[in-house]
């Protein structure tokens, strides 16, 4: 032997000492797998309610139309108004009114569909432009994004004091310094910086350029917007430079268009604020008009359907099965198949409408209707099961005493064990109609993800609901849609908290011991 | 007049007089009933209260009228089309069933659509006439039954009502059946599942241009899109890839958890986290699917090319993809933990408390107990737990719709994209009405077998556990 042999007493402690470690390991591994489990929810739950945020408010513009000769006209297009609009922008700018590639990228704060609400609001009321009317649009998503996410980063800098300004023969500027080498420190700057190609924006007395090039002596200046100073000395102004975080190459926005916000937010005609329209309106391509207005209301059908089928007949289903069946080869079928049915995957029942009710029967595509019952088949079965849970509880005394006093079978039943069950079975039927409203795989299969732009009237139009609300703007290519799947997420979610809390809370308060 | 009838609002068309006529009826019949009572006749008791009576009644009344307004429902359609279209000029019946059906349709459309102008177009607006009027008075004659089998039903009834009559076991009788019809329900879907299934899927099968089953089932090309090639076999390994990835997190972490909740944690602390965990159960796939792609498929991503950018591994080593079934199966496992650590936990639950007290008397430290006693003996019903949860991995759509991409690719690099068998199913369905392409058919094919394979581990997980039950009770 090369070891020594341990005294039984050291052995036994040596041993204990390994068994108490594997103990505690153990003991750890449970507790790390909790703890992962609940740090995923919370990493979900903070990394989806931080990126909804920013949906939740956005950047409206401020545009005054005075135009009364618009009262006048019989009836007001959308593109009338957009003309409107374009000119009290053009007010705004006189600078560049003659400059066609400025127009366009003035234009471009706000989409054409964005005047949309104020033609309605015109239609209602003809004398609306008697007198000058102030209005809020939607800001261009893009631009809107960069207002929220990016502007924070610019980097503003000292540039030196000005010289003489003069007009370059292509349209171009030229400013020289007032001090001799006065931007040597500034060129020194921009050529350090480290990504070659960042923008940089130059402010002179209210105007704003983008700087194309920087000398020693010189800068390089192509104008954006702001009233020109005059040509020729500047008496020593200040000159400021913003650095842009990026070059606008690798932007959906311009130089100019960000010219535009910084002034149009100085002046106040941009305004942060509440995102009603994520609430008011229906689906649009441009992620600025979207709301989850209409896939609420089609999610409110949906499970309007949903419930007046599934509910009904689970619960029924499950008092025959729990109080009427006799034990035979049938009733052993039924219920063998209801516990299978609650584990088939979702996507079946998708295939089960498409097949069969929108096929066979030639029921319409993307109803609430088609989908209700679809989802209505889906939750069935945990329905049954909740219910013959709840049934099951309600002890036989309560039966055997009805029946002791005259009652029929089916009396003894509906008025004395189903009542006594009810909060048991309600509360399945919140939980399983929880489940139907975030389900969305059958509904992708049976046409609900078509564009819906009006919002549904009856269980029999076209609809959407919340969760293929989120499934198409997640699939939207804009940045802009993320954000705006955060928030209906957040809704969807706030929904679904709101159900399960009702269910918990009727639980709590008419829950039973026998 | 006729015309206007065919397309009133169906649905409180058949309510209100149908509830309006059970009224009448319940009310009359218990009426009639209770007169019979008046009179110090000896002998005079009901067989059954006029309640009862009043119940029949309706339920005679109703029952026959609703069946005829049922009929109508479910044939009135066929049959007015084929009348009209059998009604239709030779010259348009000789250009061929497509030809007709399109003309057809487009009637239908307009006769809805109920526009008042007419389009100029001679047999077209003589057709669109001539169909609503069919309609109408296949509305009218359905209207005209109901009310004859509703009639005939009430005075069938009120003949039967007498002191002796059984009214209540009659009625009993009816609430049974009714009851059994929402019972038979259940089976009813699972038959249409099955049989909607077997069908279409055998006709993919025949189809010109669809393939052989030895070449869905073996073949790996996987084309469908174009509608070239249909083997199944990338489908079914991105399947199974992602359902084991998704094992890897849920089962350790499910397992452990289930083992802790129930064994070590305080009674104030389970009822903390049992709750939170129920929360992530409660939380839409669809919401996975989000958080899986924008959160977790980059840092996938990232960490690919950081392994791919390591000097000892090949630059190539990883496919980073955007998308990728690491990111899908992590997600699914989170989704699942809950799934198998609350079955778990019952099973845990489930061993006797004799088991425990046992081994502890014996000398054994928790975790040796838990490791040699109740582990070995709740076993079965641990494995019919992960049974279940590869069930729903397999059957998960929206995630891996969303974070796995959608390449038919046979591959073990996990960073790669690749796809599902649901995946393939909403791809194939999503804004296609067609039935008879061998592309759309093909997804009834892909449904069939993942029925039928979740449906095989679901039969036996509920076995097992049904089993383990009944052996501790």
């Amino acid at each position: 032997m090369s070891k020594p042999a341990l005294s039984p007493e050291a052995f036994a402690e040596q041993r204990l000492k390994k068994r108490h470690a594997a103990e505690r390991r153990f003991k750890l591994y449970g507790q790390l797998a909790i703890g992962i489990a609940i740090s995923f929810l919370a990493i979900l739950l903070v990394s989806i309610s931080s990126k909804a945020l920013g949906a939740f408010s956005r950047h409206m513009l401020v545009v005054t139309i005075d135009q009364s000769e618009l009262s006048q006209r019989p009836e007001l297009t959308v593109s009338d108004l957009n003309l409107a609009v374009r000119d009290a922008l053009l007010e705004e700018f006189p600078e560049i009114a003659a400059d066609r590639q400025a127009r366009i990228e003035l234009f471009g704060l706000t989409t054409r569909l964005a005047v949309l609400p104020l033609t309605e609001e015109a239609q209602d009321d003809p004398n609306l432009f008697e007198g000058p009317v102030e209005t809020r649009l939607a800001l261009s998503d893009d631009l809107d994004l960069y207002l929220k996410n990016n502007i924070k980063d610019h980097e503003s800098r000292e540039v030196g004091r000005a010289g003489r300004f003069a007009a370059d023969t292509s349209g171009m500027f030229r400013l020289t310094d007032a001090d001799p080498d006065g931007f040597v420190d500034f060129q020194e700057f921009v050529e350090a910086l480290p990504a070659p190609n960042t923008d940089i924006l130059i402010s002179l007395s209210g105007a704003w350029f983008e700087l194309l090039d920087v000398a020693g002596a010189a800068l390089e200046l192509k104008h954006m917007a702001g009233a020109l100073p005059d040509l020729g000395e500047q008496n020593a102004g200040r000159i400021e430079a913003i650095i842009l975080p990026s070059s606008s190459e690798n932007r959906k926005v311009s130089n100019r268009q960000i010219v535009f916000g910084m002034m149009l937010q100085e002046r106040g005609k941009i305004q942060y604020r509440f995102n009603q329209s994520l609430f008011s309106n229906s689906d649009s391509t441009y992620p600025e008009l979207a709301g989850a207005a209409a896939a609420l209301v089609g999610s409110l059908f949906t499970m309007l359907i949903t419930a007046l089928f599934a509910i009904p007949v689970g619960i029924l289903a499950a008092v025959y099965l729990e109080e009427f069946a006799k034990k035979s080869l049938l009733t052993n079928v039924i219920e063998v198949n209801i516990n299978n049915l609650a584990a088939v995957p979702s996507i079946i029942f998708g295939l089960l409408g498409a097949a069969v009710f929108l096929n066979t029967f030639g029921m319409p595509r993307s109803v609430p209707l088609v989908g209700g019952l679809v989802l209505g088949l889906l939750v069935l079965p945990t329905i049954i099961i909740a219910s013959r849970a709840a049934l099951q509880s309600v002890p036989p005394s309560v039966r055997d005493a009805a029946l002791g006093l005259g009652a029929s079978h089916s009396q003894a039943v509906f008025h004395h064990v189903l009542p006594l069950a009810a909060p048991g079975i309600f509360t399945g039927a919140i939980i399983a109609m929880a489940r139907a409203l975030g389900e969305t795989a059958p509904l992708l299969l049976i046409g609900m993800v078509a564009f819906i732009s009006e919002v549904p009237r009856s269980p029999s139009d076209e609809a959407t609901v919340l969760p293929v609300l989120i499934y198409k703007w997640f699939s939207g290519a804009e940045r802009a849609w993320e954000p705006m799947t955060a928030a209906v997420i957040i809704m969807l979610l706030t929904i679904l908290v709101g159900m399960n809390l009702v269910a918990i809370l009727l639980r709590r308060r008419f829950e039973r011991r026998w | 007049m006729l015309q206007t009838i065919g397309y009133l609002p169906i649905g409180w068309l058949v309510i209100a007089p149908l509830a309006a006529a059970a009224f009448f009826a319940f009310y009359f019949g218990r009426q009639r009933v209770g007169a019979l009572t008046i009179g110090p006749t000896f002998g005079a008791r009901l067989n059954s209260q006029p309640n009862f009576h009043g119940y029949f009644l309706a339920i005679a009344t109703v029952l026959p009228a609703a069946f005829v307004l049922l009929m109508y429902l479910l044939f009135s359609d066929g049959f007015v089309r084929s009348t009209f279209v059998s009604e239709l000029p030779d010259y348009l019946i000789a250009r061929g069933p497509e030809q007709v059906d399109f003309f057809v349709n487009r009637v239908v459309e307009y006769a809805q659509s109920k526009r008042a102008s007419t389009t100029g177009n001679l047999l077209f607006d003589a057709s669109v006439e001539r169909f609503s009027t069919l309609k109408g008075s296949a509305r009218l004659t359905a209207i005209f039954l109901a009310t004859l089998a509703g009639a005939a039903g009430f005075f069938f009834g009120r003949h039967q009502l007498s002191r002796r009559f059984p009214a209540r076991s009659y009625v009993e009788l009816g609430i049974t059946s009714a009851l059994f019809v929402c019972a038979a329900i259940a089976v009813l879907t699972t038959a249409g599942i099955v049989l909607s299934l077997v069908f279409e899927t055998v006709r993919f099968f025949s189809l010109p241009d669809g393939p052989s089953i030895f070449e869905f089932l073996f073949g790996t090309d996987w084309n469908a899109q174009t509608g070239a090639n249909f083997g199944a076999v990338p489908l079914f390994f991105g399947t199974l890839m992602i359902a084991f990835l998704a094992m890897l997190v849920a089962v350790p972490v499910g397992l452990f958890s289930a083992i802790y909740l129930s064994e070590y944690a305080s009674p104030q602390f389970r009822a903390w986290v049992k709750p939170i965990l129920e929360l992530l159960a409660g939380i839409p796939t669809v919401v996975f699917g989000f958080f899986a792609a924008t959160l977790i498929a980059p840092l996938v991503r990232d960490f690919a090319q950081w392994v791919n950018a390591l000097p000892f591994t090949p630059d190539t080593l990883l496919a980073a993809q955007p998308t990728s079934a690491l990111a899908a199966g992590l997600v699914m496992g989170v989704m699942i933990i809950p799934f198998i650590s609350s079955l778990s936990d019952d099973v845990i639950n489930a061993v006797p408390q004799s088991l425990r007290d046992g081994a502890l008397a014996m000398g054994a430290t928790k975790s040796e107990m838990i490791k040699q006693v109740i582990l070995p003996a709740a076993l079965p019903g641990i494995i019919a737990a992960i049974l279940l949860g590869v069930s729903r991995a397999i059957g998960e759509t929206m995630i891996v719709v969303m974070a796995a991409g959608g390449r038919a690719l046979i591959t073990l690099d996990p960073t790669s994209d690749i796809t599902t068998v649901t995946y393939q199913i909403v791809a194939l369905l999503t804004g296609d009405t067609a039935f008879d392409s061998a592309r759309t058919v093909s997804a009834f094919a892909l449904g069939f077998v993942l029925f039928g394979v979740t449906l095989l581990f679901n039969i036996i997980a509920l076995r097992v556990v049904q089993r383990y039950r009944e052996a501790y009770e």
